[in-house]
């Protein structure tokens, strides 16, 4: 510290001078800036800083809020670069425009502060044959045209690692496109209906207020309303009478019936007015107009709302890197880089620190730890060594791997959690099918309604009539009871997957929140799932070897976790044959053959007084395997309890949640686990059947059954309760029957998962409350006459716009238990 | 009140004349990023790249 004068005048950075980390003793990278020796950690710090010293672009150190990530992720991937030329490569993100004039859309990675950008779009846009480089700050995404006769894609992806940051190539192929087409075309329509709603409100004020008015200037007014409205009827609201068009094909009333109608009798009766002069009746353009922009607009927000939510699913998709490093050779190490898309299941891909996991598969060497934190939310790095599996899309960390490739594209975890999130969001949950059923049967009783409404009024004074009908469709707004119930779950659903827990199904929300029951699996739920041989004993003059060969070559194809555990530390078991898998009981098969049978004693026994393991004690589950002619190895495993279980199960008691647990272990141990976690209802050796007759049980008692769990043996029992919650490290059948799965295994989002699927019921029964209720007050009031055009314009929209403002709460949701990891991940969002 | 006779039609011109711009930056993509520009704002590239005051290697 002693030589480096100039860390003194940069009190907030100090350490590097390039990323802030501390400087190792003994480190000579020095940077020039503004005439001062400056320091550098490293050598990839002194050559990124001095790349945007010397580019001039020096004054980025001056205006930036947020120190960047150290460059050395960026080298890794250099060597990639050259690979993005290859038009095969390119033809999935590049767009060629005319011979030479391409346009690619980039992701870049490392962007702390808007600094970064102005520094990448300088840098960018300096280089010869660049055409022009856009940034878009919110989503990170750079759109960069060249000419490809000047400069490769290549050399301008390595002069952005040249400065520290990573680009790599975006498919727009995906949603962006289309919801970037929608939001465009909701502007416009949004422009068009706001400048139109000003406009005649201003031809339309001196109508109610002036007292002088001639009839000559009230009829130009009236004709220039006429004039604006047509643009917003016409274009803005198009979408509604499409809605309604569609609804009335389908034989259906739905929410855009009564909107179109309301606008269509609305304006054709202004319209009618307008022609046949000013004694004709009264003009409702300005109401139109504004009914128009304000529903836009409720629409709009929602739209930002359920992006927001969908905005998970596209960090995701962007995780798998474009190209990877090959091994053709395996077990030899010659290297080749190769496209991802060209992969095949069964080749070997070596992943070095700082790369990103192409695809699905099993560590053949190496030794590492892997980040999983995009997929699980999960922040520390798991431990991987050999046989382990690896999910594409996490990080490594530590150290090289070899990994042989088991399942691609879409067969990946990450493909399944992408297409589960994209099911959830677009099924309708019950209740969303409830409101609309009950705004179809409300949009039909409100035509009733008017028309009897009209007919009243026919026989008391005719000219009134049509005014009146008008009047009830505008201040009626089923639109709001539409709204009350999408608005809040797409907020909601998106503020729990970024909390970790992933929604599957559109009904799991409001289940979630009636229910009364909370039942628990033990292994790989409450506890890691992490089993461990504690102790082995032989029988029958065996060897301890043996037997645990045995019983590894048996668990081989198993994804169970006493499988797991059995096969640890086993390095070569032999094979076995006509393995047969009996769920919740155990396995046999042949080998060297002769059978054996491992699982519950009973069933290794094939008797049915099993014969009692050689100890009893709290904790520790027994395995027995056994040949034809009887027993012959004990196996003692034991499992620990989740680190954050204990808390979030007093959480969910505290919420007046009765909690059970089933398990298909042992007595001792499920008891173990139930005192230590303080659940009162425990079964121990349940199998699946009796687990789902438990569930069924507790169901006829009237009981809301939330089920949570994670293994094959239990996919009939999360198919059978209500809702289902499966641990995300679990087997995938059971994620497939769940209704949400729970990324990171941190049970505490289950508390907050409860706590939010709760106030979501609350804003929604608030919301359609409201919907309601006003509309028992308009309806009435506007019937009598009593409500102008113009407060029932003003009325309908305020109580849609009102109930998607309700339902955006939901998106400061704090959580109870996360409120310290929240704080503690870095705040670099500037304007939030 | 006559002036409103030229008023009314004027301000129809007007209103299209905006409307039309607000279309335009639509499409051109003026309101595809609402947040960046607040920042860039603040980062003038008025320093020109310092080759010549640089200290030479």
């Amino acid at each position: 510290m002693s030589d480096s004068p100039g860390l003194m005048d940069a009190p907030s950075f100090s350490g590097c001078f390039h990323c802030g980390l501390p400087v190792p003793e003994g480190a000579q990278y020095p940077i020039q800036f503004e005439q001062q020796a400056r320091q550098a950690c490293c050598r990839g710090c002194q050559a990124v800083a001095q790349t945007i010293i010397d580019s001039g672009q020096g004054a980025y150190y001056t205006h930036r809020t947020a120190l960047p990530a150290t460059p050395q992720q960026a080298e890794t991937e250099l060597a990639q670069l050259g690979l993005y030329d290859l038009p095969e490569i390119q033809e999935s993100f590049v767009r060629v425009e005319q011979e030479n004039i391409r346009e690619a859309a980039l992701i870049l990675e490392n962007i702390v502060c808007a600094a970064c950008i102005w520094l990448n779009e300088r840098h960018i846009a300096g280089l010869p044959g660049v055409l022009s480089v856009e940034i878009n700050y919110a989503t990170r995404r750079a759109r960069v045209r060249w000419d490809n006769s000047r400069i490769q894609l290549s050399a301008i992806l390595k002069a952005v690692s040249d400065i520290g940051y990573i680009a790599h190539p975006f498919d727009p192929g995906r949603s962006d496109d289309v919801f970037k087409r929608e939001r465009n075309t909701a502007i416009k329509r949004l422009a068009i209906a706001g400048l139109g709603m000003m406009q005649v409100m201003m031809y339309a004020l001196p109508t109610y207020t002036a007292t002088d008015m001639t009839d000559d200037v009230r009829l130009l007014m009236s004709w220039a309303s006429l004039i604006l409205t047509i643009p917003v009827v016409v274009y803005s609201a198009w979408p509604f009478f499409l809605g309604a068009w569609r609804d009335l094909k389908r034989r259906m009333l739905g929410m855009d019936v009564p909107v179109a109608l309301g606008i269509g009798t609305a304006f054709l009766a202004s319209v009618y007015a307008t022609f046949s002069g000013p004694d004709a009746g009264e003009v409702y353009y300005d109401s139109v107009t504004m009914f128009v922009f304000l529903l836009l607009a409720g629409r709009f927000l929602e739209m930002n709302a359920r992006r927001r939510a969908g905005a998970a699913v596209e960090e995701l998709v962007k995780l798998i890197p474009a190209a990877t490093t090959r091994l053709p050779n395996w077990p030899a190490r010659d290297e080749e880089q190769v496209p991802v898309a060209r992969l095949a299941v069964g080749d070997h891909v070596l992943v070095r620190p700082g790369e990103t996991l192409p695809a699905d598969g099993v560590v053949v060497d190496g030794d590492s730890a892997v980040s999983e934190a995009m997929l699980t939310g999960e922040s520390l790095p798991v431990s991987k060594t050999l046989h382990d599996q690896v999910v594409g899309g996490s990080l490594n960390q530590a150290s090289p791997l070899v990994v042989q490739v088991e399942k691609l594209g879409a067969d990946t975890r990450l493909a399944s959690i992408v297409r589960l999130l994209d099911r959830a969001q677009s099924e309708k949950p019950l209740i969303g099918q409830l409101a609309d059923r009950a705004a179809a049967w409300f949009v039909g009783l409100l035509l009733v309604i008017t028309t009897a409404v009209g007919l009243v009024w026919y026989a008391i004074d005719p000219s009134k009539v049509l005014w009146i009908v008008v009047s009830i469709l505008v201040v009626t707004c089923p639109c709001a009871l539409g709204l009350a119930t999408p608005a809040a779950l797409t907020t909601a659903t998106g503020r729990l997957t970024r909390m970790g827990l992933l929604t599957t199904r559109g009904h799991a929300l409001e289940t979630l929140a009636r229910a009364t029951d909370l039942v628990f699996d033990k292994t790989g739920t409450l506890t890691h799932g992490q089993l461990s041989v504690r102790r082995v004993v032989p029988l029958e003059g065996r060897g301890e070897h043996e037997v645990s060969a045995l019983a590894a070559a048996l668990e081989a194809g198993s994804e169970h976790p006493i499988a797991k555990a059995l096969r640890t530390g086993v390095a070569q078991p032999p094979s076995a044959d006509q393995v047969r898998n009996t769920p919740g009981r155990g396995v046999e098969g042949v080998i060297a053959g002769r059978t054996y049978r491992i699982g519950t004693p009973a069933f290794a026994a094939r008797s049915e007084q099993p014969p009692a393991p050689p100890q009893q004690d709290g904790g520790m589950s027994w395995v027995a395997l056994a040949d034809d002619t009887g027993l012959i190895a004990w196996f003692a495993l034991a499992d620990t309890p989740r680190a954050d279980a204990a808390a979030s199960l007093q959480a969910l008691q505290q919420m007046g949640l009765r909690l059970h647990l089933l398990s298909g272990d042992g007595e001792a141990a499920v008891q173990n686990t139930a005192r230590q976690l303080g659940i009162a209802d425990w079964h121990a050796g349940a199998l699946p059947e009796d687990k789902l007759a438990y569930v069924t049980s507790l169901q006829q008692q009237g009981r809301i059954v939330a089920m949570v769990g994670d293994g094959i043996n239990d996919a009939p029992v999360l198919a059978g309760a209500q809702v289902s919650i499966a641990m995300g490290e679990g087997a995938d059948v059971a994620q497939a029957a769940a209704d949400m799965v729970m990324l990171g295994g941190r049970l505490a989002t289950l508390a907050d998962g409860v706590a939010l699927a709760r106030k979501t019921q609350k804003i929604i029964r608030q919301n359609l409350g409201w919907a309601l209720g006003y509309n028992v007050i308009a309806i009435p009031a506007a019937a009598l006459g009593y409500v102008t055009p113009w407060i029932a314009g003003i009325g309908m929209s305020s109580s849609s716009l009102l109930v998607v403002l309700n339902a955006l709460r939901l998106s400061d949701f704090k959580s109870s238990s996360h409120e310290a990891a929240a704080d503690a991940q870095p705040a670099y969002a500037p304007g939030r | 009140m006559d002036i409103l006779l030229l008023l009314i039609p004027l301000s129809l011109v007007l209103v299209g004349v905006i409307a039309w711009i607000m279309l335009w930056a639509a499409r051109s993509g003026q309101f595809d990023d609402l947040e960046g520009p607040a920042h860039s704002i603040v980062m003038d590239d008025d320093s020109p790249p310092k080759t010549d005051d640089r200290p030479p290697p």
